[in-house]
């Protein structure tokens, strides 16, 4: 497997991608801006930059001389709804144990103080 | 009264998933419904088209047990599993394996955790520790198959009432 993947999973698998994200999720920011936010080298952060930017969670605009990295949103949607359909039958399920309960603790009444 | 949410935390890149949701009952009763064959085929289900039997279900460390789930259509869907430990009311480790992967051997370890709250609620937490990324993915996806077994199930309802 080679790291050529580049869908909004592999964007968002990094721990320091998901807080660029959330840093210019706020305000868009240029690169100086984001690396003064880390610890890690400038050029660290400027391949996640790029990651981002080929994942297309990132664009960038330029403003006079400045370049501003700008996050887009849309994708994250996908993975939401990547996982909706587990968190459907999660919630089925404990919906099914919420009247079980409630009918388990109407039956014991209150004979059953626990 | 105010729906409990259910939360689903699923980091990118890792092996593991959380799943954490509140009861409105107190911790005993609500490990008696996880550890209670009886009570766990009444929930366990999950979809309403399907049916569940269970094999057998030992809720003690160094038990195990076996529960299949049936389509309208007849497939059969089994799970089985060790229980490691069952500690009433706060606490069960054990393994899962769901038998219609394409081979055997993808175990996952679950750590359910009851933690009872005020007014008679409990919280209950479930750690799925997967062997690898590419498992802990596909349980989450497994849920999409789920999602197009439902619409197929609906379907032949809405077709069995248009010929009724």
């Amino acid at each position: 497997m080679t790291s050529t993947r580049r869908d909004v999973f592999q964007a968002i698998a990094d721990p320091t991608r998901r807080q660029i994200i959330n840093l210019i999720a706020q305000q868009p920011l240029n690169l100086n801006a984001i690396a003064d936010n880390f610890e890690v080298s400038r050029p660290a952060i400027s391949q996640h930059i790029k990651i981002l930017i080929e994942c297309g969670l990132i664009d960038v605009k330029k403003n006079g001389r400045e370049r501003y990295c700008e996050v887009r949103l849309e994708p994250l949607n996908e993975v939401a709804q990547w996982i909706e359909p587990y968190r459907r039958s999660i919630e089925e399920r404990f919906t099914k144990m919420d009247d079980l309960l409630a009918r388990m603790q109407k039956e014991n009444g209150s004979n059953d103080k626990k | 009264m105010e729906k409990n949410q259910t939360t689903i935390a699923a980091v990118p890149g890792k092996q593991e998933i959380f799943i954490t949701r509140e009861f409105d009952a107190p911790r005993e009763l609500v490990f008696k419904a996880y550890t209670d064959p009886e009570l766990l085929l009444q929930w366990l289900g999950g979809q309403c088209d399907l049916t569940m039997r269970i094999e057998k279900f030992e809720a003690r460390a160094g038990g195990s047990y076996r529960y299949i789930h049936t389509d309208p259509a007849g497939n059969e869907y089994g799970f089985h599993g060790v229980c490691h430990e069952s500690t009433a009311p706060e606490r069960i480790i054990q393994t899962f394996e769901f038998e219609g992967l394409p081979e055997a051997g993808h175990v996952a370890m679950e750590t359910t955790k009851f933690e009872a709250l005020p007014n008679n609620r409990t919280r209950v937490v479930t750690q799925s520790v997967f062997q690898s990324v590419a498992d802990r993915d596909g349980m989450l996806q497994s849920g999409m198959e789920q999602g197009v077994l439902d619409s197929h199930a609906r379907l032949e309802e809405l077709l069995a009432t248009v010929t009724a």
